[in-house]
């Protein structure tokens, strides 16, 4: 367990406890949410569970940090950042492995797309985010999250 | 009810996968249960928190901070909000909709997901020891500036998209009418 899960944890009890001594039957009704709304998404998170194991089993993120070292260019920084949208990893992890790729021979603009789409996209978890923003919001920002991944990435590229 | 279906159907196809390639059956099955665990440790605080929120903060106060007419203020308050946890953003996403149900507007709810995404204390350390203080600084500044241009654009779209909704509706009552 992490640190975020514990203070979510701790955050979530605290606020529950104040809530309780506050107003018991609005309590109560926020409970009553918070169950309805964990078995609303609960099928969509099984389903991530499942398409994140097969992914990350098929093909293990170090397979991947290699094959991405060999790109360059800028159909390469496009091809990372492909990569880096359908990819599902902690963003925490996402930054020694954008490491690993630089080591690799990857350029500056390919590390910063990865980890840009990386964690802006998320194509496993696109159907949870259309359920709960509604199609326009989920898919205008997912593109357009592109879009700026490879711009940032090509003026980093362009400085640094 | 769908999505119970569509679980059964991911769940066929990940047997098949797992029988056309048994070495790989350890792999997988290690990951998603990594990931349930993980999961089930932060789901149920998540949508208390949420079910909190949802009952005890005013819509009027969200309107206030984060809605049409907040302005910058409400920008830097997404902002805020976004960079303060570390989670992975899929839980970001039911607290979005929560927000605009209680009357956020698009632009900051942009603002937050980008921010929560990629964008933490922790996070920008990590990115320090392991990219260097010029790639860290850059990114940063750089996802700023871009991430609250998408937010106004993306406002922007919504809103074009509803206008000519309602147009569209309007011209057709009319044509009844006459």
């Amino acid at each position: 367990m992490d640190i975020t899960t514990i203070i979510i944890n701790v955050i979530a009890a605290s606020g529950l406890i104040l809530a309780f001594i506050k107003n018991r039957k609005k309590t109560i009704q926020s409970l009553k949410i918070a169950g309805k709304s964990f078995l609303k998404i609960l099928p969509m998170m099984l389903i991530i569970i499942v398409a994140v194991g097969l992914l990350l089993g098929f093909i293990p993120p170090n397979q991947i940090a290699t094959f991405v070292g060999e790109q360059s260019g800028i159909s390469g920084v496009l091809l990372i950042g492909a990569i880096g949208a359908i990819l599902f990893i902690p963003a925490l992890i996402s930054f020694p492995l954008a490491a690993s790729l630089l080591e690799s021979g990857a350029s500056v603009a390919a590390a910063a797309a990865f980890i840009t789409t990386l964690t802006m996209i998320g194509i496993i978890t696109l159907p949870l985010e259309i359920k709960e923003l509604g199609k326009k919001i989920a898919l205008l920002r997912n593109g357009l999250s592109l879009v700026i991944a490879i711009i940032i990435a090509l003026i980093m590229g362009a400085i640094l | 009810m769908r999505d119970w279906i569509i679980l059964v159907v991911v769940s066929i196809i990940a047997v098949v996968l797992l029988s056309a390639f048994p070495e790989k059956t350890g792999a997988t099955t290690a990951i998603s249960w990594q990931f349930f665990i993980e999961m089930i440790w932060i789901l149920p605080a998540v949508m208390v928190i949420i079910g909190l929120f949802a009952v005890f903060i005013p819509n009027e106060f969200i309107v206030k901070y984060m809605g049409k007419s907040s302005g910058v203020k409400g920008v830097f308050l997404a902002f805020f909000l976004g960079t303060l946890p570390t989670g992975p953003l899929y839980i970001a996403f039911p607290m979005a909709a929560a927000l605009i149900q209680k009357g956020a507007r698009i632009s900051n709810i942009i603002v937050f997901l980008s921010a929560w995404a990629c964008i933490s204390i922790p996070q920008e350390l990590v990115e320090l020891q392991f990219l260097g203080f010029n790639f860290m600084v850059a990114r940063l500044v750089l996802t700023i500036i871009f991430v609250t241009v998408m937010g106004f654009l993306i406002e922007k779209m919504i809103d074009w998209g509803e206008t000519k909704q309602t147009k569209k509706g309007v011209k057709k009552r009319e044509s009844i009418v006459s």
